[in-house]
């Protein structure tokens, strides 16, 4: 390859994909070029507090705090070193003819690859509830971020709902920093959760931790409720109405509330670079189609949660795996990957377990009454989005162009996966038949001023 | 600490105050907190919606759900989760009356 500028490979996201990634081709002898939106490397779940504050991470992310440490340790070591190139506090926004369309703080620029991998992660995934789109509701993450990344609570009487491992947790930390949490309420009934029980042995340690963060929660927890609606006021959320698995009905008092039934994958960016969509039955969502190292087709890659929901962990090992694939298919030595096929294979089995356990509230969804507004973006209700299929039929672009559901500005990112329930069920037919809603760019909102030239 | 406004402080009080502008009346904050977290110790909300009634204050904090755009004085709007609050900065809850 002497004579050759080296190949340029561009990774989208600084989390636990992205920064095993960057090392990996690092120490093959490449420069990656490293694209995220977060001011610091180490994504969401690693995410650091600005300057100046200093809470240690031990205190920050408790039994992970070794890895956090390890990872912001190895990013920083290679951006310093200028083994790398760090575009931080920017957002990927179109992909076209081999170029990223980079929107930062400067402006946008294009960015062009060679080969792109695309450790893009994922966000809550996130079910109506009637009254959602009163101020003081939150999604899981959002509850974490403010703890970790600002040290507050967005609230003062705080109850948490949804189902997986991230309810616990977030519950348990915002315990531990002194929050007043009235509630922790679990819409997966016990024997839900024993059918996924198995599974979760694969991963003996991981599944004790998050018992012992439950029995923290003590009698703030209860499993099988029925969430019925938000009340609010001028002001925002003022109470949370449920019935709990005797079905009987509960009023919790609260001016804020956290949702999340686990994760979505945030696959904009695989939508627009072509890579074909599968849907996944236990996960409840479309996620692009890579082969078990990550390739995804014509030289993309894809690593972490953005491809399969296996949390952080999965996502370091998927990022070394997705960097090796390039590196192998491009003519470079590879770093050996036999060890790491394996782990992730048994963090599937376990990250499929707790698919079992704490699934998506998918007849919540289907059984919205018509009032409920659907998308946050635009309050477009559950009873439009039934009317278009009465006037279009059940599929999803169709239904999105006729009742603007997903056509808002988070892009359906947090409504689509309620809605093509919706649709199915008033279509009579399965959620996969319903399809996905196909990406847009830009994949984030851009000022029109970016996109001038001046001459 | 119980804040004026929505949110509640557990940990890192020890930073230095930075003085903003909220709907024309000055707040501190403190240095390193976002745009979203200045307003919401102010007050309960970041924005009105364009589609209801009710007031919004943000839902994922990661830039993802493009809830919490907030508008500024002069200039252009802020996605308040992930832009750092400034000394001096004028925020508001409400469009410029110039919008048209």
């Amino acid at each position: 390859m002497s004579g050759t500028a080296p190949p340029r490979v561009v990774i989208v996201g600084a989390g636990p994909a992205g920064i095993r990634a960057a090392a990996t081709l690092v120490e093959a002898g490449l420069h990656p070029v490293v694209v995220d939106e977060g001011h610091r490397a180490g994504g969401q779940i690693y995410r650091r507090p600005p300057d100046g504050f200093t809470r240690t991470p031990e205190q920050l992310y408790g039994s992970e705090a070794a890895k956090a440490r390890a990872l912001h340790g190895l990013f920083d070591g290679l951006a310093t070193e200028g083994r790398l190139t760090h575009h931080l506090g920017s957002s990927v926004i179109a992909v076209h003819e081999g170029r990223l369309h980079v929107l930062g703080e400067g402006g946008l620029q294009l960015v062009s690859y060679d080969r792109l991998i695309l450790a893009t992660g994922a966000s809550d995934r996130v079910a109506p509830v009637p009254g959602w789109q009163s101020a003081g509701v939150y999604s899981l993450g959002a509850a974490q971020i403010a703890l970790k990344a600002q040290g507050v609570a967005l609230g003062r009487r705080i109850v948490l709902v949804g189902s997986g491992p991230l309810l616990t947790l977030v519950g348990a930390q915002l315990v531990k920093a002194g929050a007043d949490v009235a509630a922790v309420l679990d819409t997966s009934p016990w024997n839900q959760q024993m059918r996924g029980f198995s599974r979760l042995a694969a991963r003996p340690v991981v599944a004790l931790r998050g018992l012992i963060l439950r029995a923290r929660l003590g009698r703030r927890y209860y499993a099988g409720v029925t969430l019925e609606r938000i009340e609010a006021d001028a002001s925002g959320v003022t109470a949370l109405r449920w019935r709990d698995a005797g079905g009987r009905e509960q009023l919790t008092p609260c001016d804020m509330i956290g949702m999340g039934w686990h994760l979505r994958a945030e696959t904009h960016l695989a939508d627009l670079v072509g890579c074909a969509f599968a849907y996944d039955e236990q996960w409840r969502q479309w996620l692009p189609k890579a082969d078990e190292m990550g390739r995804g087709g014509n030289g993309v890659y894809l690593a972490g949660d953005g491809v399969r929901l296996l949390g952080a962990d999965g996502a370091e090992i998927a990022g070394r795996l997705a960097a090796a694939a390039c590196l192998a298919d491009l003519g470079y030595p590879a770093p050996a990957i036999s060890a790491d096929l394996h782990k992730l294979k048994r963090l599937e089995r376990f990250a499929r377990g707790l698919a079992t356990a704490f699934p998506w509230p998918e007849a919540m969804a289907r059984t919205l009454p018509n009032d409920v507004i659907v998308c946050r973006c635009e309050n477009v209700t559950a009873g439009s989005i039934r009317e278009s299929v009465e006037r279009g039929g059940g599929e999803a672009n169709r239904v999105k162009s006729l009742s603007r559901v997903g056509m808002g500005r988070c892009q359906g990112r947090f409504c689509q996966l309620a809605a093509v329930e919706l649709v199915a069920a008033k279509a009579g037919c399965t959620t996969e038949a319903v399809g996905r809603f196909r990406g847009q760019a830009p994949v984030r909102p851009a000022p029109i001023a970016a996109f001038l030239r001046e001459g | 600490m119980i804040t004026a406004g929505r949110i509640v402080r557990l940990a890192e009080r020890g930073r230095a105050g930075v003085r903003f502008f909220l709907d024309g009346e000055m707040h501190s904050a403190l240095a390193g907190d976002t745009v979203l977290t200045a307003m919401l110790a102010a007050g309960h909300a970041l924005r009105t919606s364009e589609f209801g009634p009710e007031p919004r204050a943000g839902f994922c904090l990661m830039g993802a759900c493009q809830d919490c755009w907030v508008w500024q004085d002069e200039g252009p709007r802020l996605r308040a989760c992930s832009t750092p609050v400034a000394e001096g900065m004028r925020l508001r809850t409400t469009p410029p009356e110039h919008w048209p």
